[in-house]
Order: C-alpha cells, then sequence, then structure tokens
C-alpha cells in the first residue's frame, strides 16, 4: 500500500532520470509525458478565430469582479453606521462615513478583547507556522539527503499522516486533551498546528530540487556537522519552499475553527475567527444588531494584514506552489 | 566504512526526525488510539440518572449505531452532493480561466491571477461570514438582484448547498488557476506552434492539445478538493446561524460534534471520528491508485 502511494505521489528519489527528477508539486504539473496527441491532421480552411481578444478579456473581467466584489462589500460596510448598513447599497459608501467610529468601537469592545484575539492568532498560526514549517524542513531534508534504516517505512507513516483529514482529529484531540486536562488552554490548539505531514511531503521534494548532493556531500568533506550544514546552507537553498510550507500551515491553522470552538470556552484564548464567529451569532441571536458591525469591522481589520502579506510575499508562494511547472 | 557512514547518517536523521515523530505521535497516533479505546465503551446513567454515568463496554455498538443513524449517513449524503457539484464546477471553472489567461489574448494577466488569489489570503470563517451577508435580504445588494429577497433567512434558506458551493467556489477557484497556469506555462511551446501550424484555432488548442496535457494537475487539484470536501464544517457551520435547512448534523463533521457536545455521547463522536478519518483516508488512497494506474502507459 504504502509503496502505491509513494510511486502514485513521485516522491523524489523514485523520479529516476530525468533531469530535475523531483520538481514537482503535486497539484503541479505532470510528468511530461509526450504522448499528447500529435495536431489534428486536418488541414481545412483555417476555423473563424473562436475565441476575440474582447470576448476573453470581457470573460476574465467578471471572475475578476466575482472575486473583488464580496471584500469590497466589507470594505464599504465597514464605513457605515447601522442605519446605513441595511439602508444603503452595498457595494456603495453610505451617507455617513463612520469607519472611524466603528474602529474605536472595535477595540474598545468588551475591555478592548479583539486585540487580545488578534495576538492570540498570530501566536496560533503565526508561532505555529514558522515552527511547523521548521520542522517539516529537518523531517523533509532528513528524509531526502540521509539513508538509514526503516526509512522508507517511516516515510509511508507520513504519507499516511497526509490522508487522515486534520478534521477527523479534532474530536479525538479534545477527548484526549480533556483526559489529561489541556482543554480550554493554549496549548491545546498549538501543539495540533505544529504537525503538517503535508509540509514533509514538500519539502523532501523540495530538497531534493533545491539542494544538491553534491552540496551536501561538499561540506561533509569540509568537516561542518549535519545540524550546521542543513542550518547554514541546505536551509537558505530550501528558502522559498520553507516559506511555502509555512504560508501553507499559516492559513490552515488561521483557517482551523473546529478545534479552537471545541477547544476553547475562555474568550481570552479565542483566536480571531471564534471571536467573530461569537460576535456575529449575539448579532443574529440575541438581537444584538450592533454586534454585526463589530463582526465586519473586525473581519476587515483581520484581512487586510493577511492580504497585504501574502502579496508581499508572491515570490514565493508563487515560486514555491508552483515549483518545476515554470520553466 | 559503509556501514559506519550509514550508522553516522542514522544518528542524524534520528536527530531531524524526532520533533516531527514525537509531536505526530502526540497529536496524530495518541488521540486515535484514545480514540479508538473511548469508541468501545458506552455511558449508561443508571436509574433516575443520580446514581452518575455508568461506563459500559459496548465493543463495536457505537460504529454501528453512528453507521446505521440515518442522520449521520445523511451527512454523507450532503457530503456526496457537495462534492458532485462543487468539484466539476471549481475545477472547470479555473481550468477554463486558466486556459482564458493563457490563450495569448488576455491583457494584464499577473495582475489577474494576483486578485483571483486573494480570497485564498482571507480565513474560511470570514469568508463564510461576508458571504452569509451577502445572502441575507437587507444586508446584501445580491440577493435583491436575484430576487430572493423575501423570507429572513435568504438563499442560504433555500438553496444551501449551491451556497455552501458558492463559497468554497470564490475561496479555491484562483488558487487552483494560479496551478493549472503554471502548468500550462511548462508545455512546450513547439508542441502548441506544431498544433497551430496544422491549422488548429486556439479553441482546439486550448481543448484537445493543452487541456490534456495538464490532465495529472487537474486530476490532483480534484483529489484535494475531494479530502477537502469530507471536512465540510466551516461554512456550513456559519451558514447554520441564520439557514433553517442546514440542520446541526448537515455534514458528517458536524454531527461528531452534535454527538459529543449536544448528546454528550463521547464513545459516539470518537467512533464517528474515526469512521470519517476512515473513509477519507480509504477514499484518497483510492483516488491515488486510481491516477497512478491512468499517469502510467
Amino acid at each position: 500500500m504504502i509503496k502505491t502511494l509513494r510511486r502514485a505521489q513521485a516522491a523524489p528519489p523514485a523520479a529516476g532520470s530525468s533531469a530535475r527528477p523531483a520538481e514537482r508539486h503535486p497539484s503541479g504539473p505532470p510528468p511530461r509525458t509526450t504522448t499528447a496527441q500529435g495536431p489534428s491532421r486536418r488541414r481545412g480552411p483555417r476555423a473563424p478565430a473562436s475565441l476575440s481578444r474582447v470576448g476573453v478579456n470581457l470573460i476574465l473581467l467578471v471572475v475578476v469582479c466575482y472575486t473583488v466584489l464580496p471584500p469590497l462589500w466589507l470594505l464599504m460596510a465597514s464605513t457605515k453606521n447601522l442605519t446605513d448598513l441595511f439602508g444603503t447599497n452595498g457595494f456603495a459608501p453610505g451617507r455617513h462615513f463612520n469607519l472611524p467610529n466603528n474602529l474605536h468601537h472595535l477595540f474598545a469592545a468588551d475591555g478592548g478583547i479583539y486585540l487580545r484575539w488578534l495576538w492570540n492568532t498570530l501566536l496560533y498560526a503565526g508561532g505555529g507556522a514558522v515552527l511547523a514549517a521548521f520542522i517539516c524542513a529537518m523531517a523533509g531534508y532528513a528524509f531526502d539527503k540521509f539513508a538509514f534504516r526503516g526509512k522508507e517505512a517511516l516515510y509511508g507513516l507520513v504519507l499516511v499522516g497526509v490522508m487522515i483529514p486534520s478534521a477527523a482529529l479534532v474530536l479525538p484531540t479534545y477527548l484526549l486533551a480533556s483526559n489529561v486536562g489541556l482543554v480550554n488552554g493554549f496549548w491545546g490548539v498549538f501543539v495540533p498546528g505544529l504537525v503538517f505531514p503535508f509540509g514533509v511531503y514538500l519539502a523532501r521534494i523540495f530538497s531534493a530540487s533545491y539542494v544538491p548532493d553534491e552540496v551536501v556531500e561538499a561540506t561533509r568533506v569540509d568537516g561542518a556537522g549535519e545540524l550546521r550544514s542543513f542550518w547554514s546552507v541546505a536551509l537558505p537553498m530550501m528558502r522559498p519552499g520553507v516559506v511555502t510550507i509555512g504560508l501553507f500551515q499559516f492559513t490552515a491553522i488561521w483557517n482551523n475553527f473546529f478545534l479552537p470552538m471545541v477547544m476553547l470556552s475562555d474568550d481570552r484564548l479565542y483566536p480571531v475567527n471564534l471571536g467573530l464567529y461569537t460576535w456575529n451569532s449575539n448579532a443574529l441571536s440575541q438581537g444584538n444588531p450592533d454586534d454585526y458591525l463589530l463582526a465586519i469591522t473586525g473581519s476587515l481589520v483581520a484581512i487586510v494584514p493577511l492580504i497585504v502579506l501574502f502579496l508581499a510575499v508572491q515570490r514565493f508562494w508563487r515560486s514555491g506552489m508552483t515549483a518545476g511547472a515554470v520553466k | 566504512m559503509v556501514t559506519s557512514m550509514t550508522r553516522r547518517q542514522g544518528r542524524s536523521a534520528g536527530l531531524f526526525l524526532s520533533p516531527f515523530l514525537i509531536l505526530f505521535l502526540i497529536v496524530t497516533i495518541v488521540p486515535l488510539g484514545y480514540a479508538a479505546w473511548l469508541s468501545l465503551f458506552t455511558e449508561r446513567s443508571s436509574g433516575l440518572g443520580l446514581g452518575g454515568a455508568r461506563r459500559e463496554f459496548a465493543g463495536l455498538g457505537n460504529y454501528v449505531k453512528a453507521a446505521t443513524d440515518s442522520t449521520f449517513q445523511d451527512g454523507f449524503i450532503t457530503i456526496g452532493a457537495y462534492v458532485a457539484v462543487y468539484v466539476p464546477v471549481m475545477i472547470g471553472c479555473a481550468l477554463a480561466v486558466a486556459l482564458l489567461l493563457d490563450s495569448g489574448l488576455a491583457v494584464a494577466r499577473r495582475f489577474t491571477q494576483t486578485t483571483l488569489f486573494i480570497p485564498h489570503a482571507v480565513p474560511g470563517l470570514i469568508a463564510a461570514l461576508i458571504w452569509l451577508y451577502l445572502y441575507t435580504p437587507g444586508l446584501s445588494p445580491v440577493t435583491d438582484w436575484l430576487g430572493q429577497g423575501q423570507g429572513s433567512a435568504g438563499v442560504a434558506s433555500t438553496h444551501p448547498l449551491l451556497s455552501v458551493v458558492n463559497i468554497g467556489m470564490w475561496q479555491w477557484m484562483g488558487y487552483n488557476v494560479v496551478i493549472f497556469y503554471a502548468a500550462l506555462q511548462a508545455i512546450p511551446r513547439e508542441v502548441i506552434e506544431a498544433a497551430t501550424m496544422d491549422g488548429a484555432d486556439r479553441m482546439q488548442v486550448a481543448l484537445r492539445i493543452k487541456a490534456p496535457l495538464i490532465r495529472p494537475a487537474v486530476t490532483m487539484a480534484a483529489l484535494f478538493t475531494i479530502i477537502g470536501g469530507i471536512q465540510l464544517f466551516n461554512e456550513p457551520k456559519i451558514l447554520a446561524q441564520a439557514s433553517t435547512s442546514i440542520t446541526s448534523a448537515w455534514t458528517p463533521n458536524l454531527y461528531t460534534q452534535d454527538a459529543a457536545f449536544s448528546r454528550n455521547d463521547y464513545g459516539l463522536a470518537a467512533a464517528a471520528s474515526l469512521l470519517i478519518a476512515g473513509i477519507a483516508a480509504l477514499l484518497s488512497f483510492a483516488v491515488m491508485r486510481l491516477t497512478d494506474r491512468r499517469s502510467q502507459p
């Protein structure tokens, strides 16, 4: 079973002969077989251009609008007061510019708990992702560069880990945590974020494609310890890959709502998404329409830094996500 | 000589691998084992419930109970329907957009890709919140256009499945566009030139040459989407706040949460979690084998 899996995922060492053996992201490009059906032999009169420049760009424009309208709505809604929120068009500004007021309410609400949620999220997602990426890089590098007994069996365990969806682990993790008294605490949410089997799989591929074996050999000949050659030679070479793994895990932890929801009852430990959820349910069920503005402005404040972060490190995720796809 | 080298490398490997393996043990293996243990027991309150709960060995009883519970089965039917709609629509649209970007006719390709990727930076819960508002009559400019203004819950109640599909679509389409576009860019230009010389127009090149060439990338994306679909939790949990059509056990993950915290039946919740994990693992294994066989001539 493990063997087939490994072949399916084209793990680096097995990929063999091609010049850049392992540069394949799992959702990346195919191992290029040149068996594509040749161009059709039909040489009839050239069909009228089936795609026009205007048509293509019009469709793309529609898709771009679909993408940007929801955040635009959020931006507009954050600048409104409650009357305008329900009384004016969602994609237009309100009659009163209420953003400073909304922000003031947001950061003052419940004794400034929103800032605490942001801080918690930064710890859970930011701290967790950085550590997880480092742990994955070490493990992936070891799988790629070291020969040791039982390697492929251990790697098989990692692949099994890839196949178990994290959401299915939430309840078991909670049940265990409640048994050892870690429920409603920081570690119950933080520690699960450190484990990212798919990241180990990616790190093995990145190590194989970015770090030539000869370089590692050379550092060994020069008498560097394995830790030192990893830290000062291999890790910098793998950097785009490690950043990608970190970003993947960052979004995964930030997106994980099931785990904190089950694990935490003290709202001072909440990540921001759980806090926004409670504000939204207050707005809906307990008739606190003011909480709409808290949830909306809070959402805006939470996603702006994320979007900026993604745009800033574009170079990395683009090259990492599509490793091997672009020449 | 060789063995001593291997032994030395083995020691280093142990050092490099132990952080991951220890955490993997703590976070994955031990909880699964504990859940497996818990799933074998059932709590029975004795008499009037005054004597507290008594733990009884139930064997596979909890698994039978979960598997035969029509609510749990309905959750999988929901997932099945969700995947059946979501995967072809999302992957199809992403592929179409990537092909359009790659057609040589698109302007501002980099800008478009970056813009389409933005929803991926928005956490799923916030995306669901935004869309919940966009589905709510009175708050939303969209529902009024669609004539869905009547009723208090809006689109999330009248079309629960489609409203969840739309959120996923918005979040993940751009992500897949970026991957597909990169794969398209990697196709050797000679292949496309040869087809053009033979008289194929852009549409034919896109559908008959380019799309088949990136099929493995598309298949992998579909696989990951299916595995993601099994975990469906965030969107229905948010929409359920306003939608009357999304019940507390609408998807399997909602069912486990409901079993644990509304019914306080930890044995059942543990068994259901393990069933979900097992089904997801089996399914991803099956799909991987399938794609493996197909990609090998």
